[in-house]
């Protein structure tokens, strides 16, 4: 598929922002080139400005933004056409597909209104033909059932389904180039194999150039012929991807390319005491109905679990979006109301009130996924962490407390002279970091890990990964660690429950469970995720 | 990371909220000078009328609906109708008057003897001072009286019964801050309380909390503010508590609505994992974020009391004669507009000016204050 | 549809039945009565007017008369005009107050929400300044500073406008009270469409039709306004409500024969009838308005279903 002739080339682009802050330099002065019908990624962690650098292409920045240098498509500089030029291109030579899939349709229109658009725009089809266009490229993406599907609108479809939409959107003019921001990122692992396997074989049949813009190094290796890879708005290493990966120059490719966190955990010695205990446990939520709107509705998001968490074991939790992997976390730590029993130790905690279960919470604590929304913006982070210090060992001073903070900071690898700053003044692998010393600070016995390394960079991640086991192995703690990321669930516990719909599909030993799934639901998620990462580097 | 002595160093003090906001506030130029202005207005309206040379109760019958002006009166056009007015008082006639700098003479006739005494009604002027007699014939019916011209400034001019309308407007001024704050904190204070319970509390008590303020939402405001005028009558202090304890219904739902969203934040979830209690939790986490939300619609509700308090003395409900407030002195120009606008301009001037000022701040604070910016 | 909006106007009733009585008492318990302001009637006169109009009767009697007297369209006589009843009031004031009321609004949401789009296309540059300065003065001046300065600049110095009066609903009449009633209303409509004009507009399916070439008009008319529609809805329906039962500023600067006047008249003389009768046509108004921005809503956006 590769011919040699770059029909895209961007020349010395930078991109700047003029915050509240000051002049942010988003890209600075990179050149890459796209040959016909070749598939190039750009990768890089968030903040790499691999995004603004297509946006820019595009003419698509936010109204704060400026872009300078060249992008030429065919010779001509798409920076400074006027729109009506532009537009001639846009949409219809170059298309480009995003992220976000739930929010980058318009809500207020059907899915065949939408798809005429770009056509009728386009290619001055009457409202007939273009119809049947849109019927043909919903068969394309291989959406069931699409003449139903014209008439639907966007919120009655799944994340997978609109993003196939928006790809049928973006071929619908035959384009030169698709840019695939970031494609499948929010996307479960079994549909985003779907979409990957959906684009590479659109391409075969179409010949487009695709532009990958992804974090996700699985994916370069599968599907781009080049790599660009990009740190702080420059490019520090770029190369033929097979090359570029079995012989990376640049320190910072190196590293990304060893961020897969590694190694395994040792199941807990046989005889290790249980120490939570769930039994049927059982969480539903009221989704509608009740006075006047006829008989209660109820979700079950978790239903009829149990599990036992012994002391030094980590048990994964694995399941896609919705499957109440996170409801059954806080569930068994009584954050959420359930039926069914739970026990902590030798004691039945499942009725206990508020006031009975405050006395066990330092024994059992919790860090979530999101690390800017889990600390208050209001407190510096040495109040944040020995908030609980408060509630718990309420006899210690001031200074006592200060002590501790700066005990936990130093743990965690945190520099304790931060302790008066507030958390929007820390990255977020920093202030993970802090979530984990404010649980860490209670010395509890089991920890409820939602989703910890999820919103994190790779590189990040990876660190993470380390700083958990290190915690676990110093103080033989039990963790229950909720993820949707096979890589690091695998590299995190010792036993695995796989959740779907609420309910156990499959559970055993993390090799186990890996290397011979027996359920199909297992099989699929497994083979999803390793058919996009199975080129990963070898560890 | 380094490795760090154990003992507690000294740390490096962070960026706070409030930090951060005050530095955003300050970069803010429209806002900085409206508050500098709010400043300047307050400081004027409290300390302004104690320095100014009339009262703002003083009637001065010569000057009614003076026009406003940078130079003293009386005008040299004046002086003679004045005079000629305070003579006639003394029942005597004018036969001559000249005028020498600050001091007139005039020579008064009358067919009886003319009484010394009679220079009282010059001193009652409002333009002359200092009457003296100079001479008198020996028949006692001529006589010459001397007197100053007094001096008078009225650089906004006068109001309809003559009263210096700068005095007036400063001191309508001083009613109108006042009552906006004062009505702006009952309103917030009940508002943020109520608020607050409800949608921490949330479920049940919530829904009930919520449906009685809706049912208070669909009453007629005007409605709720003209029976506290007619409950409290006159007394506006009472009132504009109770204007404020109606004010409060916005401040109380937009306080649940962040409150409801504040505790599903996850540093809120956060602190009941650590067993943090429920007063904790108010205190530490709901309150601090919540007064962000409170700076800023409290910006909004100061001048939304000012307005309602100048709409009521407009209808002539609000306060009452001789005390003064910017809603009465608009009132009075608006009735006044064909004869002497600057009772209208002068007082809309500055309750619109204060309204203006009390907006960019609040836009200021805003912008400083949105988390959204982080 | 048709069974949400018949639903909506049932438990309309029992918010009306609320309103009414809070209404009733509270006006009752007011000190004062509609009889015995400073009018010198004598003792008798008034023991009479009062027996008249059964208002010797005990409270609940009274209210269960008034309930009764309403459910059949009947207000009551006027206590204070005694000419007319209330009925009659508001079927000569209404249609005036409609009037003024109905042409600023289509006046604010026509013009308010150009401006706003305007501003918000232009975010940040000299337009987009001049709107927010427009609107900023648009919302902040009173409407009794706006009127009287109205009057003095085209009644007075220019001698463009009648000073007041409504001639009869001559059209050179309108144009101060229109005005006067409007231009507020522009501003907050041009502020509130700025605002949400500016977030549609950064909208993620926004990008998608730029990303996609679309026409300017299409990205937006069809895209960016249609989503941005909502908080004007939800604003202009109290609005409405508002403006239609007429502005007791207005109509008492320029001399408007409308009913925003009876209202603080009618509570400061005790005229209960027309008090009450105020307090439920205000309230059916706010009622319907805010039952027409449901039902707007469920015609600009999709995902809003009523059944």
């Amino acid at each position: 598929m590769n011919t040699s002739q770059p029909i895209l080339a961007v020349k010395d682009l930078r991109v700047r922002f003029r915050t509240l802050d000051g002049q942010v330099d988003a890209v600075k002065g990179i050149n890459l080139h796209v040959n016909a019908g070749e598939t190039v990624a750009i990768v890089g962690e968030s903040g790499s400005g691999k995004s603004q650098t297509m946006m820019a292409a595009m003419s698509l920045l936010a109204s704060n933004g400026e872009a300078t240098g060249a992008v030429d498509y065919r010779g001509r500089n798409l920076l400074g056409l006027d729109k009506s030029a532009l537009n001639d291109v846009r949409g219809r030579k170059i298309t480009m597909i995003f992220q976000e899939p739930m929010t980058s349709l318009d809500p207020l229109y059907t899915i065949g209104n939408q798809l005429m658009e770009p056509i009728r725009r386009h290619r001055k089809l009457g409202k007939t033909e273009a119809r049947k266009e849109a019927l043909r490229l919903l068969e394309l993406v291989k959406i069931p059932d699409p003449e139903r599907r014209l008439k639907s609108y966007p919120y009655e479809m799944s994340g997978g389904q609109r993003q196939r939409v928006m790809i049928a959107m973006a071929l619908a003019n035959d384009p030169d180039i698709l840019i695939a921001d970031e494609p499948t990122t929010a996307l479960d692992v079994t549909v985003q194999a779907q979409i990957l396997t959906l684009l590479a074989e659109l391409q075969r049949k179409f010949g487009m150039a695709i532009v990958f813009i992804t974090h996700d190094l699985g994916i370069v290796r599968r599907f781009a012929d080049r790599v660009y890879v990009m740190r702080y708005g420059e490019i520090v290493e770029e190369g033929v991807t097979d090359a570029l990966f079995s012989a990376p120059a640049h320190p910072y490719t190196k590293m990304l390319l060893a961020a897969e966190p590694t190694g395994r955990k040792a199941a807990p010695p046989t005889g290790a005491p249980v120490l939570l205990e769930g039994r049927n446990v059982e969480v539903s939520f009221k989704i509608g109905g009740g006075f006047l709107a006829g008989p209660p509705l109820f979700l079950k998001a978790v239903d009829r679990i149990s599990l036992a968490l012994k002391r030094g074991q980590t048990i994964g939790i694995v399941g896609e979006s919705g499957s109440g992997k996170s409801t059954l976390g806080r569930a068994l730590l009584r954050l959420l109301p359930s039926e069914g029993s739970i026990r902590f130790g030798a004691r039945e905690i499942s009725g206990v009130s508020r006031e009975a279960m405050r006395p066990l919470r330092r024994e059992l604590q919790l860090v979530f996924q999101d690390p800017f929304g889990s600390l208050s913006p209001r407190m510096t982070i040495g109040q944040v962490i020995t908030e609980g210090l408060l509630v718990h060992e309420p006899s210690l001073s001031s200074k006592q407390r200060d002590a501790r903070a700066v005990e936990a900071l130093l743990e965690v690898g945190l520099d304790p002279n931060m302790r008066n700053r507030y958390a929007h003044e820390f990255s977020g692998g920093q202030r993970q970091r802090i979530a984990i010393a404010r649980a860490m600070i209670l010395k509890p016995k089991v920890v409820v890990l939602d989703e910890p390394t999820s919103a994190l960079d790779r590189s990040v991640q990876k660190q993470i990964v380390d700083l958990l086991r290190k915690l676990q192995a110093d103080h033989d703690l039990s963790y229950l660690f909720i993820s949707h990321d096979l890589a690091v669930v695998r590299a995190m516990a010792d036993y695995i429950i796989v959740m779907k719909q609420g309910q156990i599909v499959e559970e055993g030993l993390t090799d186990d469970i890996f290397d011979n799934p027996r359920e199909t639901y297992t099989q699929t998620l497994m083979a999803a995720a390793i058919d996009v990462k199975k080129f990963r580097i070898a560890s | 990371m380094t490795e760090i002595a154990a003992v507690a160093p000294a740390p490096i003090v962070g960026r706070s909220f409030w930090g951060d906001a005050w530095a955003r506030l300050k970069s803010n130029k429209a806002s900085m000078v409206s508050l500098y202005y709010l400043i300047f207005m307050a400081i004027i309206c409290v300390f302004g009328p104690f320095f100014v040379p009339h009262q703002y109760t003083t009637i001065y019958p010569d000057y009614v609906r003076t026009p406003p002006s940078f130079s003293a009166y009386p005008k040299p056009e004046m002086i003679e109708t004045a005079l000629r007015d305070t003579v006639k008082r003394m029942r005597v006639d004018v036969e001559e008057w000249h005028q020498e700098g600050e001091q007139v003479y005039v020579t008064v006739t009358s067919s009886k003897e003319v009484d010394e005494r009679n220079t009282r009604y010059i001193d009652r002027s409002d333009t002359f001072d200092n009457a003296k007699v100079e001479s008198k014939s020996p028949d006692g019916l001529k006589m010459v009286l001397s007197a100053t011209v007094k001096q008078q400034y009225f650089l906004f001019g006068t109001d309809n019964t003559g009263r210096d309308l700068l005095s007036r407007t400063l001191m309508g001024g001083r009613v109108s801050l006042a009552i906006g704050l004062l009505a702006g904190v009952v309103a917030v204070a009940i508002g943020v309380v109520y608020g607050a319970t409800a949608g921490f509390a949330g479920g049940k008590i919530d829904e009930v909390m919520m449906r009685i303020v809706d049912v208070l939402y669909s009453l007629p405001f005007i409605f709720f503010v003209i029976m506290l005028v007619v409950f409290f009558g006159r007394n506006f202090v009472l009132m504009f508590l109770a204007v404020g304890a109606v004010l409060w219904l916005d401040m109380a739902r937009i306080v649940r609505g962040q409150a409801l969203s504040i505790r599903r934040q996850e540093y809120v979830q956060a602190a009941e994992a650590l067993g943090v209690t429920r007063r904790g939790i108010l205190q530490r986490h709901i309150v601090p974020n919540l007064l962000g939300v409170v700076v800023i619609y409290m910006t909004l509700l100061v001048p939304q009391v000012i307005i309602l308090e100048s709409f009521l003395s407009f209808l002539g409900l609000g306060v009452q004669e001789p005390m003064t407030s910017w809603g009465v002195l608009i009132s009075a120009g608006a009735k006044n507009i064909g004869t002497a606008n600057w009772l209208l301009l002068f007082p809309a001037f500055f309750l619109v000016s204060t309204l203006f000022a009390l907006n960019f701040v609040g836009d200021g604070l805003r912008d400083a204050l949105d988390p959204k910016d982080r | 549809m048709l069974l949400y909006v018949f639903r909506r106007l049932l438990t309309a009733i029992p918010t009306l039945f609320v309103i009414v009585t809070l209404a009733f008492f509270l006006i009752r318990v007011a000190p004062g009565g509609p009889f015995n302001q400073e009018r010198g009637l004598s003792p008798e006169v008034k023991a009479n007017l009062e027996a008249q109009f059964g208002l010797g009767d005990p409270l609940w009697l009274q209210y269960w008369h008034y309930l009764q007297n309403l459910l059949h369209g009947n207000f009551g006589p006027s206590y204070n005009l005694p000419d007319f009843t209330v009925g009659e009031l508001f079927a000569k004031g209404l249609p005036i107050s409609i009037q003024l009321g109905a042409s600023a609004l289509t006046l604010a949401l026509l013009i308010g929400s150009t401006l706003g789009i305007i501003a918000a296309l232009n975010q940040n540059k000299a337009a987009d300044y001049a709107v927010i300065a427009t609107a900023t003065a648009g919302s902040t001046i009173p409407t009794f500073v706006i009127a009287p300065i109205i009057q003095l600049l085209f009644g007075l110095t220019w001698k463009l406008l009648p000073i007041g009066g409504w001639g009869d609903g001559a059209l050179i009449n309108k144009i101060g009270p229109v005005l006067t009633l409007a231009l507020p209303q522009i501003a907050i409509v041009a502020r509130l469409m700025r605002g949400s004009m500016i977030e549609s507009l950064r909208s993620h399916h926004i990008r998608t039709a730029r990303a996609l070439g679309l026409s300017d008009w299409s990205i937006v008319v069809k895209h960016a306004l249609r989503g941005a529609l909502l908080p004007i809805v939800s604003y202009a329906g109290p609005a409405a409500a508002a403006l239609l039962t007429g502005s007791i500023i207005v109509e008492t600067i320029f001399a408007i024969p409308g009913v925003g006047r009876y209202f603080v008249d009618a509570a400061l003389n005790r005229d209960y009838t027309l008090v009450m009768g105020t307090v439920v046509v205000i309230a059916i108004f706010t009622i319907l308005f805010n039952l027409i921005v449901d039902i707007l809503y469920a015609v600009v956006d999709p995902r809003v279903r009523y059944d």
